[in-house]
């Protein structure tokens, strides 16, 4: 009997290919894509209140995007060899295409954006700094000094297609993730068409949920005042997306246990047993119901602003954990049973190894690093812009 | 598309939108540049006629066909060993061929004094394919080795060219 195996499992089952850096994955450009798409609130559905969380959201998904393929290129056995897929792309294949999308996200959406939107803070900035940022800024401009208002109109304008381009293309970067797993016919965990748009909406969730943590802490580290109308309005479409994201996940789980097809018995046992905790507690309890219960509460009641500020922070947490959850369950849950439906296997997350927990807290860690050289590099509050 | 997109006020020329749009030509530059230097590296290290035949190198083809060949195929075994074919015949490894047990000997084929291949490791080989496993066909003979044989090699108790006792 091998530890940790239940009942009937092929022998290729027994361990996990796709550990906690898989998690990761999607996890992190599910964050790409919700930061964006808040962003793109501000810019192309005109919402002005979330303004003051415009540039820190793009900033935000710039810095986890560099980040995404990470987890990919440390679970290769020859990341060097992750380039072929550049070379000689196969068309036949997601994941070669999805390298592309990624590309064009990077350079034609997200740094064309930003470059457009601080192009004048960064001409002034190669004007007022000396030495080697000044160096930095003055490449950054790539040679053009003009922000003159005429030039920046047609800015605003440019950045606004790019923008109204980047919605769809925040849109298929998420749901290429989501497709990548629904397309895996052979496992009915995964294999299902709704998947891309679940993975889009709890990306959208999570996205935003991050963008208003790290305003929060923004504003705590730069002692500035909080705008409580932007907290509000973030916290407002936090639950919107949260609530399609929990509706249409409880669709797909209404709809499998209808169904009740061969693999039911097998996934119901799972999720009763070894994701009890993962899924129903995690997932559902803490990291749905509750943040979706605090926010739904501000929907209806007025609370004070210290109380508002508690809740939309507690919520915003759980929802990050949530969601990670469900990325956990989704990739790792995926895994747990054989495909002959009559045995279990178990994941164990190892420590120190190339995939295992120290590296994935490090890809974590790192994100926010990126994050950090970024504000200082271009600080999106008009404050410091304005000395 | 950036002159539709933006509708200049009348008293602005045509120039005017060119010099105040001419910034936008930089980041185009710089992504058609990265191109450029993309397609470039590219041409230098795919290989040659890569995808001719199909998605792979259809030098592969010519390099793979250089290798010396290693598995003799167990005709050319059957007609030196005599014996040992015909004892294989009469039992349930008929159907193994001999290769699969003795590993390649194509070198042994070719010229059997200078390269005497060296015997199975039995404690291993019977192993490789009677291990009890849940994975292969209830019908396919197969032992818990460590309990069936009691420590003993296999071949003590059955000929490995006719396994039956
Ligand atoms: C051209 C004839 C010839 C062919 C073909 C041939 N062998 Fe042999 N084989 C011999 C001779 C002769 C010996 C004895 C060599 C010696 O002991 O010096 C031998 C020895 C062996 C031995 C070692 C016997 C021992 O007692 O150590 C094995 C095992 C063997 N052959 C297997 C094979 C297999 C398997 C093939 C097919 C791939 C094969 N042979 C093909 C002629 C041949
Ligand atoms: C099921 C595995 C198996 C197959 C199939 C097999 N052999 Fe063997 N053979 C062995 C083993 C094991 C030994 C060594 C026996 C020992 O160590 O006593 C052996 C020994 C030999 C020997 C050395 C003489 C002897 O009997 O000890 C020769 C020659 C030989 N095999 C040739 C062949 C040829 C030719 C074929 C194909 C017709 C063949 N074998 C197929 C397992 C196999
Ligand atoms: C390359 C795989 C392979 C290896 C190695 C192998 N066998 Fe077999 N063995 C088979 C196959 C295939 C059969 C025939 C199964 C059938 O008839 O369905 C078989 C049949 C048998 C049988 C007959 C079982 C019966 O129902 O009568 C015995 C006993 C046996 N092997 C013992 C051995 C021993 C001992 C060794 C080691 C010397 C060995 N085998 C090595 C593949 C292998
Ligand atoms: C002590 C003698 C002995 C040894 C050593 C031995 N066997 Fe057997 N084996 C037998 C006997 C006797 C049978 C027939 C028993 C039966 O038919 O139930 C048998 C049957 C088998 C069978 C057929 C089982 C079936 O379900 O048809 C396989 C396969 C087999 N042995 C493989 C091995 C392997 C592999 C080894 C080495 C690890 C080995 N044997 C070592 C005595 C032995």
């Amino acid at each position: 009997m091998i530890p940790g195996v239940d009942g009937f499992m092929y022998p290729n089952e027994i361990e996990l290919q796709w550990g906690l850096l898989i998690v990761l994955y999607p996890y992190i450009t599910g964050l790409v894509a919700g930061a964006f798409i808040l962003a793109s609130l501000e810019r192309v559905f005109k919402v002005e209140a979330v303004r003051p969380t415009y540039r820190l959201a793009l900033l935000t998904a710039l810095a986890f995007l560099l980040v995404a393929p990470l987890p990919l290129q440390l679970h290769l056995g020859h990341p060097e060899r992750s380039m072929e897929m550049y070379l000689t792309p196969h068309t036949s294949s997601a994941m070669a295409m999805f390298g592309f999308v990624y590309l064009w996200y990077l350079t034609v959406v997200l740094l064309l954006e930003i470059w457009l939107d601080y192009r004048v803070d960064i001409v002034r900035m190669a004007q007022s700094t000396t030495g080697f940022m000044r160096l930095v800024y003055k490449a950054l401009t790539l040679g053009s000094e003009n922000v003159s208002p005429a030039a920046r109109r047609i800015d605003d304008k440019v950045g606004y297609t790019v923008t109204v381009i980047g919605i769809p293309s925040a849109f298929l970067l998420h749901g290429y993730v989501g497709f990548i797993f629904g397309s895996i016919k052979a496992n009915p965990w995964w294999s299902t068409p709704l998947m891309p748009i679940v993975f889009l909406f709890s990306a959208m969730t999570s996205g935003i949920a991050a963008v208003l943590l790290l305003y929060m802490a923004s504003v705590k580290v730069k002692k500035i005042p909080i705008d409580m109308r932007c907290l509000d309005t973030i916290g407002k479409y936090l639950f919107y997306t949260f609530l399609i994201d929990f509706t249409l996940e409880m669709l797909d789980l209404v709809h499998r246990t209808y169904e009740a097809d061969e693999s039911f018995r097998s996934l119901d046992f799972m999720v009763h047993t070894r994701l009890m905790f993962s899924q129903i507690i995690l997932q559902i309890l803490l990291g749905t119901l509750v943040p979706l219960a605090l926010l739904a509460a501000n929907q209806l009641w007025k609370f004070s602003e210290a109380k508002r500020r508690v809740m939309y922070l507690t919520a915003a947490l759980l929802t990050m954990v949530g969601i990670f959850a469900m990325r956990w369950n989704v990739v790792i849950g995926g895994q747990l049973f054989s495909k002959s439906f009559l045995g279990y296997t178990t994941y164990k997350v190892s420590f120190a190894a190339r995939e295992g927990l120290f590296t994935a807290v490090g890809l974590m860690i790192l994100p926010f690093v990126i994050f950090v050289v970024l504000v200082i590099l271009l600080p999106p509050w008009p404050e410091r812009s304005e000395t | 598309m950036l002159h539709t997109a933006y509708r200049p006020e009348k008293e602005m020329g045509l120039r005017r939108i060119f010099t105040d749009s001419g910034h936008l030509v930089r980041p185009a530059v710089v992504l058609i540049a990265a191109l450029g230097i993309f397609l470039i590296i590219r041409a230098l290290v795919i290989p040659k006629a890569f995808g001719q035949y199909g998605h792979y190198r259809p030098a592969a083809l010519m390099e793979i066909r250089q290798r010396p060949i290693v598995y003799a195929g167990q005709d050319q075994c059957v007609m030196c060993h005599d014996d040992e074919a015909k004892t294989r015949a009469a039992g349930k490894h008929a159907h193994v061929a001999c290769e699969a047990c003795h590993g390649p000997l194509a070198s042994h084929a070719n010229d059997p004094a200078a390269h005497v291949p060296k015997l199975p490791d039995v404690a291993n080989l019977c192993r490789r394919c009677h291990e009890k496993d849940a994975a292969k066909p209830p019908g396919f003979p197969q032992v818990v080795t460590a309990e069936h044989s009691g420590g003993m090699t296999c071949n003590s108790c059955h000929q490995p060219h006719n396994p039956h006792l």
